[in-house]
């Protein structure tokens, strides 16, 4: 027995040397690749529209692939779809359940999807015949609440649960075809890459794990965070996904080479990271945090490189365009903010209306 | 990736240590499949004779031959090539000639030759310590003083370790010795470079350590890192290198022209870029180059694909590949009957458009049809996208028609913001067609300079709200700021707590209340 112990023993030991190895290359790797590239400079985003009309807590919201329009879901009970250039609402979509924490825009522009604690995700159809937006389908299977939806077609949705399983619905029938379990805490978020073969799921678990559709096995685990992973991201590449912990830390992981590549942390953030979203090129990283704030961080050199400040209240959703023109920025905001003028780029916010400013 | 992970198994998820050792060995086995095919004589690398000194070296290859038959055998870039080939360099399947010690590999003329089978890693690992005080007492004899720091503290330290054995270690060392004389010169320095090739990459300088077991992990951990280190380096190179590829494409990093239309307000750029234009941008066009992908997913790329492709008489492989995709992401209902139209159209003997897939794949293509699901061509769709890959989509690059095109693209004219007369245009226009919703009540302020926006019921149609105060608002407060600076500026700022400071002091508005056209007792 004393032998099995001096083993087991060493084999401790060696896992541990193996992740302080791995930590030592990649700090000693990272700084010489990208000694070379350009700085990026302090990037300022501006706000340009604020998107007013909803009542309660704005808790998601998701771009259409047309880069104009967005949906943005709420706790007042209600699915706005925004035409965000004119800052006009083109539907406002009544729920059943006002606790709603997902929404979903399909890449066709023809079907909004929601969910939340009503454990169902509903699917409605924007292009109805007589112009009504009508519940297409309500698909309901999951034994815990609905965190994240995301189409893959017209006829296939992805949708991550409280209930620590991810699941693929056959939109047409209304019935449950894959069930992607493997997590040990509640998925909290999921992302689909631009080849729709595969997905990724972040959990309360700590760990983030990659999924393959047609196989409906996990390939990849990335753990490494120390507290729930809130939000995830594709790298615009498709090769590297990014999350973001409660434990105030963004991740970057590499799928090919299967571990984490680089930290984006800061000494004076405490709070969690609530959304994130990459920039097209990927340089920049956009993540929203519990303190109110937007990061900007620069990707390759793990640099803060700006700061949105103009929310109230938590950030609870960011979305880059498809065409990176801009970025929306939702969160529990009880006040409009004001404008800003300096800078050069585009936010929007999506606030509550604040009735009191009419008097 | 596909290609790279052939040769290299994905590290195991779970850090065990028995875990590890079976991935080494895994690796090894790849490696050395590798490196015996290299070794073939027909389609192996090219060997030829290296003159080292004044002595000639049979069968040495230069770094560059090794990097072009990995590129080719793998189907990959050169840089992934350079990956591999480094790995079997650091793992010692491969040894450069000119500077022994440095065991990278550089894809120029340096000379490299192949590690004997007898020294591979796999068979002699780990490396016992009896050989190395043998290979140590060897140079030892041969040449005083040709031991360097760290093999003079191991051998210091084996001499301790083995003292009851030295006999042996150093008489063994003569009898290797008298025999090597016996060699002819060229055999006899091409074994000695096998053999310190062998030791190098064995026992790497890392400080000699007193447990057996200790010595193996550090020498199982040194492997571990040079191939963290290399994957890292080509990780990292390869993001260094897209984001800097997509950085003019990027508007938050580069802005864009004609310009952003959220902040001139102006969609041109949209209309500019949209499917059905006729000549596209610049930037558009040269985002096809990059890679298949960017030019399959623009819907523009994809029909001047088609166009080159009808010319070349190899259209039907698109045409494959769009009606498998529409398979794949189409209703669960219409697949049977898509699955058949494909067969009739692509794959039945004597189709009409009969696109070439290899024996292998058909087989099992048409073996699947016959329960039609969703996925059932997606063997066959991949081997005409590497098709197409690999052949159409490098010579549509280098086509007359694609130059073409890239000449006539345009570059659009940065618009300026549009001032007064533009603004008032458009203020007349929305009032004109303002509605308001019936439902809603009206909030002060939609009514602006005395004129009343027109109440329309829309019965019936989802309710579309035109909040015209605030387009109102938000177009004078850019009328009578300052012009905005260019986007590609950079500059520095002040700290984000005073800015936002700043801006609610510069802010012209800070809501509906003090507005002068405040319409009182509506909300």
């Amino acid at each position: 027995m004393g032998e099995m112990e001096q083993l087991r023993k060493e084999a401790e030991s060696l896992k541990d040397q193996i992740t302080a190895a791995r930590k030592a290359v990649a700090d000693a790797t990272l700084p010489d690749t990208v000694s070379s590239t350009a700085v990026v400079g302090r990037v300022q985003l501006k706000t340009r529209k604020t998107l007013r009309g909803h009542l309660a807590k704005i808790y998601a919201m998701h771009w259409a692939t047309d880069a104009k329009l967005c949906v943005s879901a709420s706790q007042d009970g209600k699915l706005i779809v925004w035409d965000t250039l004119t800052t006009n609402k083109v539907n406002a979509i009544p729920l059943k359940s006002s606790w709603v924490m997902t929404c979903a825009y399909a890449p066709s522009g023809n079907m909004v999807a929601c969910g939340g604690l009503d454990n169902m995700c509903s699917i409605y159809n924007l292009k109805g015949k007589d112009g009504n937006v009508k519940v297409m389908r309500e698909l309901a299977a999951h034994t815990g609440y609905l965190s994240c939806c995301r189409f893959l077609s017209d006829s296939e949705i992805i949708t991550s649960s409280g209930d620590c399983t991810c699941l693929l619905w056959d939109i047409e029938t209304g019935t449950q075809k894959t069930t992607f379990a493997g997590h040990l805490g509640d998925c909290m978020s999921l992302a689909v890459p631009g080849d729709f073969k595969t997905f990724v799921s972040g959990a309360c678990d700590f760990t983030a794990k990659l999924w393959d559709i047609r196989d409906s096995n996990c390939t990849h685990t990335f753990s490494g965070h120390e507290s729930d992973v809130n939000a995830i991201a594709f790298f615009p590449n498709g090769n590297a996904v990014i999350t973001g912990s409660d434990d105030a830390t963004c991740k970057l992981f590499d799928l090919r080479s299967d571990q984490e590549l680089i930290t984006y942390q800061d000494s004076s953030i405490m709070c969690g990271v609530t959304s994130i979203a990459p920039s097209l090129s990927g340089r920049l990283i956009l993540a929203g945090y519990d303190d109110f704030n937007v990061n900007i961080w620069d990707s390759l050199k793990a640099e803060r490189v700006g700061v949105l400040a103009g929310h109230d209240n938590r950030v609870s959703c960011i979305g880059v365009s498809t065409d990176g023109m801009a970025c929306c920025t939702g969160s529990w905001d009880s006040f409009l903010p004001s404008f800003s003028f300096k800078g050069q780029d585009n936010v929007m916010r999506l606030c509550k209306q604040n009735k009191q400013q009419y008097l | 990736m596909p290609c790279l992970s052939k040769v290299i198994p994905s590290i195991p998820h779970e850090n065990t240590s028995s875990n590890f050792i079976k991935w080494l060995t895994r690796l090894s086995g790849q490696m050395e499949r590798v490196v015996v095919s290299m070794q073939d004589p027909d389609m192996g690398v090219k060997l030829r004779n290296q003159r080292l000194l004044i002595t000639v070296i049979p069968h040495a290859m230069t770094g560059n031959d090794i990097v072009e038959w990995l590129m080719q055998k793998f189907s990959v870039c050169d840089e992934e090539a350079l990956h591999v080939g480094n790995l079997l360099v650091k793992f010692g399947y491969i040894y450069p000639l000119k500077e022994p010690r440095v065991l990278t590999l550089r894809p120029d003329e340096t000379p490299y030759r192949f590690q004997t089978p007898y020294y591979w890693t796999s068979t002699r690992w780990p490396a016992s310590e009896l050989d190395y005080a043998i290979y140590l007492a060897k140079k030892n004899i041969r040449k005083q003083g040709e031991l360097i720091e760290h093999e003079k503290e191991s051998y210091n330290m084996l001499h301790k370790r083995i003292n009851h054995t030295w006999d042996f270690v150093v008489m063994q060392a003569r009898e290797q010795l008298r025999a090597s004389k016996q060699r002819r010169k060229a055999d006899r320095i091409v074994l000695e470079c096998q053999e310190q090739a062998y030791w190098l990459v064995n026992r790497p300088p890392v400080s000699p350590c007193t447990c057996r077991w200790d010595r193996t992990r550090m020498t199982f951990l040194a492997y571990f890192m040079c191939y963290l280190h290399i994957t890292l380096i080509s990780t990292h190179s390869g993001f260094v290198k897209y984001c800097e590829q997509y950085q003019p494409h990027d508007p938050i990093m580069q802005g864009c022209l004609p310009s952003n239309p959220w902040i001139t307000d102006d969609a041109m750029y949209w209309t500019i870029n949209s499917d059905s234009v006729a000549v596209p941008t610049k930037l558009r066009v040269e985002r096809w180059s990059f890679s298949f992908v960017e030019l399959l997913s623009d819907p523009m790329g994809q029909r001047e694909l088609m166009a080159y492709l009808e010319k070349e008489f190899s259209a039907e492989n698109l045409c494959f590949w769009q009606a498998c995709e529409d398979l794949r992401h189409g209703e669960n209902s219409k697949i049977p009957s898509k699955v058949d139209e494909i067969y009739k159209q692509f794959l039945a003997p004597g189709a009409t458009r009969w696109v070439n897939i290899d024996s292998k794949t058909m087989e099992k293509t048409l073996q699947g049809i016959k329960q039609p699901h969703r996925f059932v061509l997606d063997d066959a769709q991949m081997h005409i996208y590497f098709l197409m890959k690999k052949d159409s989509y490098p010579r549509y690059l280098r086509s007359e028609l694609y130059k073409n095109l890239l000449a006539r693209a345009v570059v659009p004219q940065e618009t300026k913001k549009r001032y007064r007369s533009s603004w008032w245009n458009m203020a007349f226009h929305r009032r004109r067609r303002c509605r308001r919703s019936l439902s809603r009540p009206t909030s002060p302020g939609t009514r602006l300079l005395g004129w009343r926006c027109r109440a329309r019921q829309v019965p019936g149609r989802s309710r579309v709200l035109y909040d015209v105060r605030h387009c109102l608002q938000a177009k004078s407060r850019r009328f009578l700021r300052t012009p905005p600076r260019r986007p590609h500026r950079h500059h520095a700022c002040p700290p984000p707590s005073s800015s936002v400071g700043t801006q609610r002091s510069h802010t012209l508005y800070t809501g509906p209340s003090p507005s002068p056209w405040k319409v009182t007792g509506n909300e």
